[in-house]
C-alpha cells in the first residue's frame, strides 16, 4: 500500500514530466515547502542586510554616550522618546544602534567560526577517510577526546588560556566544533568512496587529490551544508556565551553577550537594556536553525517524513 | 450465511495529487471453513483489502462499503474499541514480511501471550501452557526454550511460524494470509504452506491467501478471486478458474506460468504494468494490456457478468481452449503435484 | 554481554588518557612559566626560581613531566588551589553535588516533559499540538540560557516574587552535608522548611538547564518514534487488536527509547557545560560557577583539575549510558 501512495506523490514531485528538472530547481522546490526555513532565510538575509549597511541605518553611533539620556526606556513606555527607538543603556548610549552594529559582529563571528572549523574540519576528515590506516585512527581518537568534553566547557578553557577577546572566543569555538565536520566529512567519504562511480573514476586513473577534491567532495557536501548552517547558530550561540562569562568581546564592543553581561545591574530597573540583547540572539539563532533544517529536509527528500 | 460478506469496499488515498482509489468497489465473500484465494500483480489492491478488513490502514486513506459483515455484525458501524475486540480474536492477520514483523524489544512468548492475556485474559501457568501448545501446533522444535527468545535469533521461517501462532491463538473464525511464503526460501514456503492449510482444516476457520503466485492457489484455494487495479477480474472456482479462464487478465496469467510454457522458445509475459493513480485508461482498466482489446473496451468499462460458475469483468470472455495433454489444474505449479495439492483440490471440489 | 562490557571500558581508556594529555597541555599553554604566574607581580630571585622549578619537576623533559602529571592524577594528587591552597580534588568533591543535583533535576524535568511531549506530537503528527511542539522545542533550542534564566529571573522571583533569586538555600538554615544533595539532606536531618526552601531554590536553576535538553529530548523522541510507527511490528501490534495505548506506550515506545537513550547521554555533556552559565546567573555553588571564578583568579591548578575531573565523570556517564544501551536494546546484548 506503500507502493501506490508513492507512485501517487511522484507526479506531484516533478514538474516537468519527462525531463529531470534541474538540481538546483528541485532543491527550490522541496525547499519553499518548508514554511519555516524560507522564513528562517527572510530573517537572515534581512539582518545581513542591516549588518552590512549599518552604519546607514542605525540612527547613532553605537558608542557616543548621550549623558543627558541615560536608561532611557523604548519609546512605547513612560518616558521613551523617538529619539532612542529601543531605549538607551546605562551610559546613555542607544540600545538600536548598539544591536544593529552587534549584527556586524554575530555574523562575522558565525563566518569566520563557520569557515575556520569547516576548513580544518574538512581537511581531517578526507584524511582520515581516504588514507585510513594509522592517520585515520589518529585523527578519530583525537576528535573523540575534544567530543568527549562539553563544549562549553572546552571553549571557556581554550578562551581561558588565549585570553579574553573577540578574536580568541572565535578560536576557541572553531576548536569546538571542529570535530563534528571532521566525523561527518569522515563518514561521507567512506560511504562514497565505495560507489562504483569513484572505483570507475580511479581505474579510469585518477589521482588521490583528483579523487579527494574532484570527484569525492562534491557528492558529500549536503551534509556539510546543513552542519554548517547549523554551526552559525551553535557559533553565535557559544560566542554570545562567552561574551557574558566576560571571556568573549570585551566592553565596549557592541557584541550581544558582552552588552547582555555589562548591563546585569539592571535588571530589575531598567529591563530592556537585558531583554533586547537577548531577543536579538535569540532571533538569529532560531532563523539559522530553522534554515538548516529546512536544508536538510531539501537537500535530503529522502531523509524527509 | 456467509462468514465474511463484502459488498462495494472502496479505498481511497487522498494524496497532495488527487485522490487514489486503491481499491475500487469489490465484492467478496468468504464461507466458514472455506479457503478463498486472492491473485493479482503488486498494486492490484489485494493487500489494501486486507488492510481496510482488519482496520489497519494508515490514516490519510478513506473506506467505504455498503457492507462490511463478519459473522452477522457490521464492522463499519463499530467503535474502534468493539472492533479491537473482534480483529486478532475472530479475524487475525499473518504478513508477507515475519523478520520485521515481530517486535524486536520483546520476546516471542511476550508477544504471543501478550493476545491471550488481552483477548481471552489468560495468565500466569495457564498462560504459558497455552504458549508453549500453540508453539507446538505451528512446528517450533523445543517450544518451551523458544518462549524466551527474542525475535532476531530465529529465522525467517521460525519468525513466521510464531507469527502464525499469534494469529491462531484466540481461535479466529477467519484467518488473513497477505503473501505469507513470498519472503522465505523457496524451501521453507512449502512448509509454510501445509502449516496453514493444516491449521485451517483442523480448526475449521475461514482463509484468505493473499498471493501472486498462481500455483499457491490451484494447490490451495478452493475459490479464487483475480483481481487487477483495485477491482475484481474474475471470481470462480479454483478448477474452473484454472481450466476455464473467462477473463483474458486470468489466461495470459496462467500462460505465463512456467509449467503451460513447456515447449515454448519463451516464457509469455503481460505487456506493461498496472496502472497508478494518474494514467487509468478510459473503458476497461485491463485494454492497454490486454491482447483481445475491442474498441467497446476502451470507451466502455465493463460490469461484472456472470460466466459458467462464477464472475468475469470482461465483455468478450475467453472461449473454453483446450489445454495441452498431460497438463492438470493440480499440476500447474512449480512444486510439482505434492500428495498435499491433489488433496486440497479434490476437497475442494468435493464441497 | 562481559566481552561487550569490556570492549566498552577498552575503549574509554585512550579517551582518558587524551583528556588527561590536553589539560596537562592546558598549563604549558598557558603565556608564561607556572611559577611566574604564581607569583605575580611581586618577582622572583632567579636562584629561588631554579629551586622552585626542580621542586615542581619543571627541569625535567616534556614527556617525563607528564608522565609525573598522570601518576599524580591516578594517585588522586590533582594539586592544590593557588588561592585557598585546598587540594584540588576535595575542592572540586565538596561542590561537585550541587551541580550534580541541579543537573539532575534539569535532566529529570527534561525527561518528564520531553518525552511524553515527543511521543504525542509523533503520534498526533501535523496537529497543532504537533506543530507547537517543533515550534517550541525549536526555540528552546536556540535559546541563549544566561538570558533566559534572566528573564525568568526577572518575572518569577522580582516581579511575582516566587523564586529565589539566587543559592540553594535561605540564609535561615543550616545544613550539614552528609550526601551533599541539598533535597536529601534536609530531609536526613528532618527540616521539612529548609527542604521546600532548596526546591523552591532549585526550580528556576532546573528550567533553566533543562531547557536544551528538553528540546532536544522532544524532538528525538518524536523522530525515532514517527520512524518506529511505520515499522511492520507496529501493524502487527494493531492487528493482535491490542489497545491503543498498549501499541504506543509499550511496542512503540520500547523501540523508540533506544535512540531517545542514546541522545539523553549525550546531554549530560551539554548539562555540566550549561551548568556553567545557569550556575554562574543564579550563583549556585556548583562547579560551573568554580570554574569560572578560577579562570578569573587565574587559579590554573583549579581550572586544570576541574576540566579533568568533569571530563572523567562525562565519559563515566556516558560508558555508562552505552551499557544501557545493552540492556535497551536485545540485539546488542546477544551479539556474538
Amino acid at each position: 500500500m506503500t507502493t501506490e501512495t508513492q507512485s501517487a506523490a511522484t507526479p506531484a514531485t516533478t514538474p516537468a514530466p519527462g525531463r529531470p528538472p534541474h538540481p538546483l530547481a528541485e532543491f527550490w522546490y522541496h525547499f519553499r515547502q518548508n514554511t519555516g526555513a524560507v522564513i528562517g532565510l527572510a530573517v537572515i538575509v534581512l539582518i545581513a542586510l542591516t549588518a552590512l549597511t549599518a552604519p546607514f541605518v542605525a540612527p547613532h553611533d553605537p558608542n557616543i554616550q548621550y549623558r543627558d539620556a541615560i536608561l532611557v526606556p523604548p519609546v512605547w513606555q513612560d518616558g521613551g522618546s523617538w529619539r532612542f527607538l529601543l531605549g538607551t543603556d546605562d551610559i546613555g548610549r542607544d540600545m538600536l544602534s548598539r544591536l544593529i552594529f552587534g549584527a556586524r559582529l554575530s555574523l562575522l563571528v558565525g563566518l569566520i567560526v563557520v569557515t575556520l572549523s569547516l576548513a580544518v574540519g574538512l581537511a581531517l576528515g578526507l584524511t582520515a577517510g581516504f588514507f585510513r590506516g594509522i592517520a585515520d585512527t589518529l585523527i578519530m581518537r583525537a576528535m573523540d577526546i575534544l567530543l568527549a568534553l562539553p563544549s562549553l566547557l572546552l571553549a571557556v578553557v581554550v578562551a581561558a588560556i588565549l585570553g579574553p577577546g573577540l578574536v580568541n572566543a572565535m578560536l576557541a569555538v572553531s576548536v569546538v566544533v571542529i570535530p563534528h565536520y571532521a566525523r561527518l566529512t569522515r563518514a561521507a567519504v567512506l560511504a562514497e568512496a565505495s560507489k562504483d562511480y569513484v572505483v570507475a573514476s580511479r581505474v579510469a586513473g585518477a589521482g588521490r587529490l583528483r579523487l579527494m577534491l574532484v570527484v569525492v567532495l562534491p557528492n558529500c557536501l549536503a551534509p556539510l551544508i546543513v552542519q554548517a548552517t547549523l554551526g552559525f547558530s551553535t557559533a553565535i550561540l557559544d560566542a554570545a556565551a562567552l561574551g557574558f562569562l566576560g571571556l568573549g568581546a570585551q566592553p565596549p564592543t557592541p557584541e550581544w553577550g558582552t552588552m547582555l553581561s555589562s548591563s546585569l545591574q539592571f535588571l530589575q530597573s531598567a529591563p530592556w537594556v537585558v531583554t533586547w540583547p537577548g531577543v536579538a540572539i535569540l532571533v538569529t539563532v532560531l532563523a539559522f536553525n530553522l534554515l538548516g533544517d529546512g536544508l536538510r529536509d531539501a537537500l535530503d527528500p529522502k531523509l524527509k517524513r | 450465511m456467509a462468514l465474511l460478506d463484502i459488498r462495494n469496499l472502496s479505498v481511497a488515498f487522498t494524496t497532495r495529487a488527487g485522490t487514489f482509489r486503491a481499491v475500487d468497489g469489490i465484492d467478496l465473500s468468504v464461507e466458514e471453513g472455506e479457503v478463498l484465494g486472492i491473485v493479482g500483480e503488486s498494486g492490484s489492491g489485494k493487500s489494501v483489502t486486507s488492510l481496510a478488513l482488519m482496520g489497519l490502514l494508515p490514516p490519510g486513506s478513506r473506506v467505504t462499503a455498503d457492507r462490511l459483515n463478519f459473522a452477522g455484525t457490521d464492522l463499519l458501524s463499530l467503535s474502534p474499541a468493539q472492533r479491537r475486540r473482534v480483529v486478532g480474536k475472530d479475524i487475525a492477520m499473518v504478513f508477507q514480511e515475519p523478520m520485521s514483523s515481530l517486535n524486536p524489544c520483546f520476546t516471542v512468548g511476550f508477544q504471543l501471550g501478550e493476545t491471550l492475556k488481552v483477548h481471552e485474559g489468560l495468565s500466569g501457568r495457564a498462560l504459558r501452557r497455552r504458549c508453549i501448545e500453540l508453539l507446538e501446533q505451528v512446528g517450533i522444535p523445543d517450544p518451551e526454550s523458544r518462549l524466551s527468545a527474542f525475535p532476531h535469533q530465529l529465522s525467517g521461517g521460525m519468525s513466521q511460524r510464531v507469527m502464525i501462532a499469534i494469529a491462531v491463538a484466540c481461535n479466529p473464525r477467519l484467518l488473513i494470509a497477505d503473501e505469507p511464503t513470498t519472503a522465505l526460501d523457496v524451501t521453507i514456503q512449502r512448509q509454510i504452506l501445509d502449516l496453514l492449510v493444516g491449521l485451517q482444516r483442523d480448526r475449521g476457520m475461514g482463509l484468505i491467501l493473499i498471493t501472486h503466485d498462481m500455483g499457491v492457489v490451484a494447490e490451495t484455494a478452493q475459490r479464487a478471486v483475480v483481481m487487477y487495479a483495485g477491482q475484481v477480474a474474475e471470481t470462480r472456482p479454483v478448477e474452473a478458474l484454472f481450466t476455464r479462464p473467462r477473463h483474458p487478465y486470468t489466461g495470459a496469467l496462467l500462460d505465463a506460468l512456467p509449467e503451460r510454457a513447456l515447449g515454448k522458445r519463451r516464457l509469455p509475459t503481460i505487456p506493461g504494468v498496472v496502472p497508478g493513480i494518474m494514467d487509468r485508461p478510459e473503458g476497461c482498466v485491463f485494454n492497454p494490456r490486454c491482447r483481445f482489446a475491442a474498441a467497446r473496451c476502451r470507451s466502455e468499462r465493463p460490469a461484472l457478468f456472470e460466466v459458467d460458475e462464477g464472475l468475469a469483468r470482461c465483455f468478450y470472455p475467453l472461449p473454453d481452449v483446450p489445454l495441452p495433454d498431460g497438463i492438470l489444474p493440480g499440476g500447474l505449479h512449480t512444486r510439482g503435484m505434492g500428495q498435499a495439492s491433489g488433496e486440497g483440490l479434490g476437497e475442494g471440489a468435493a464441497r | 554481554m562481559l566481552r561487550f562490557i569490556l570492549t566498552r571500558l577498552g575503549l574509554v581508556i585512550p579517551t582518558f588518557l587524551g583528556i588527561t594529555f590536553l589539560t596537562f597541555l592546558l598549563i604549558r599553554l598557558v603565556p608564561g612559566d607556572p611559577i611566574e604566574v604564581r607569583v605575580g607581580e611581586r618577582g622572583i630571585a632567579p636562584e629561588r626560581l631554579a629551586e622552585l622549578r626542580r621542586e615542581m619537576g619543571l627541569d625535567q623533559p616534556l614527556w617525563q613531566q607528564f608522565l609525573d602529571y598522570v601518576g599524580n592524577v591516578l594517585s588522586g594528587d590533582l594539586g592544590t588551589s593557588l588561592v585557598t591552597r585546598n587540594s584540588v580534588l576535595s575542592e572540586f568533591a565538596t561542590l561537585f553535588p550541587a551541580t550534580l543535583e541541579l543537573a539532575f533535576c534539569a535532566m529529570l524535568f527534561s525527561v518528564l516533559i520531553g518525552l511524553p511531549a515527543g511521543v504525542l506530537a509523533a503520534v498526533k503528527r501535523g496537529s497543532w499540538f504537533d506543530h507547537g511542539v517543533m515550534g517550541l522545542s525549536l526555540t528552546g533550542y536556540s535559546m541563549p540560557i544566561f538570558w533566559w534564566g534572566l528573564l525568568l529571573i526577572l518575572f518569577f522571583s522580582v516581579q511575582l516574587g516566587l523564586t529565589p533569586v539566587s543559592g540553594r538555600l535561605d540564609l535561615l538554615y543550616y545544613i550539614e552535608p552528609v550526601t551533599g544533595f541539598m533535597l536529601i539532606d534536609t530531609l536526613l536531618v528532618g527540616e521539612t522548611d529548609a527542604f521546600w526552601s532548596a526546591l523552591r531554590h532549585l526550580i528556576l536553576p532546573t528550567i533553566v538547564l533543562g531547557t536544551i535538553p528538553l528540546a532536544v529530548v522532544a524532538r528525538m523522541t518524536r523522530s525515532a518514534m514517527l520512524e518506529v510507527l511505520s515499522e511492520d511490528y507496529i501493524r502487527t501490534a494493531r492487528a493482535k487488536g491490542l489497545p491503543q495505548r498498549r501499541v504506543i506506550g509499550l511496542h512503540a515506545l520500547r523501540n523508540a527509547l533506544i535512540p531517545v537513550v542514546t541522545v539523553i547521554g549525550l546531554q549530560v555533556g551539554t548539562l555540566l557545560g550549561g551548568a556553567i552559565l545557569t550556575e554562574t546567573i543564579f550563583s549556585w555553588p556548583g562547579v560551573g560557577k568554580w570554574l569560572i571564578e578560577s579562570i578569573n583568579r587565574r587559579d590554573y591548578p583549579a581550572l586544570q583539575g576541574g576540566v579533568l575531573l568533569i571530563a572523567t565523570a562525562v565519559i563515566a556517564v556516558n560508558l555508562i549510558v552505552d551499557l544501557l544501551y545493552g540492556v535497551f536494546n536485545p540485539r546488542i546484548r546477544h551479539a556474538r
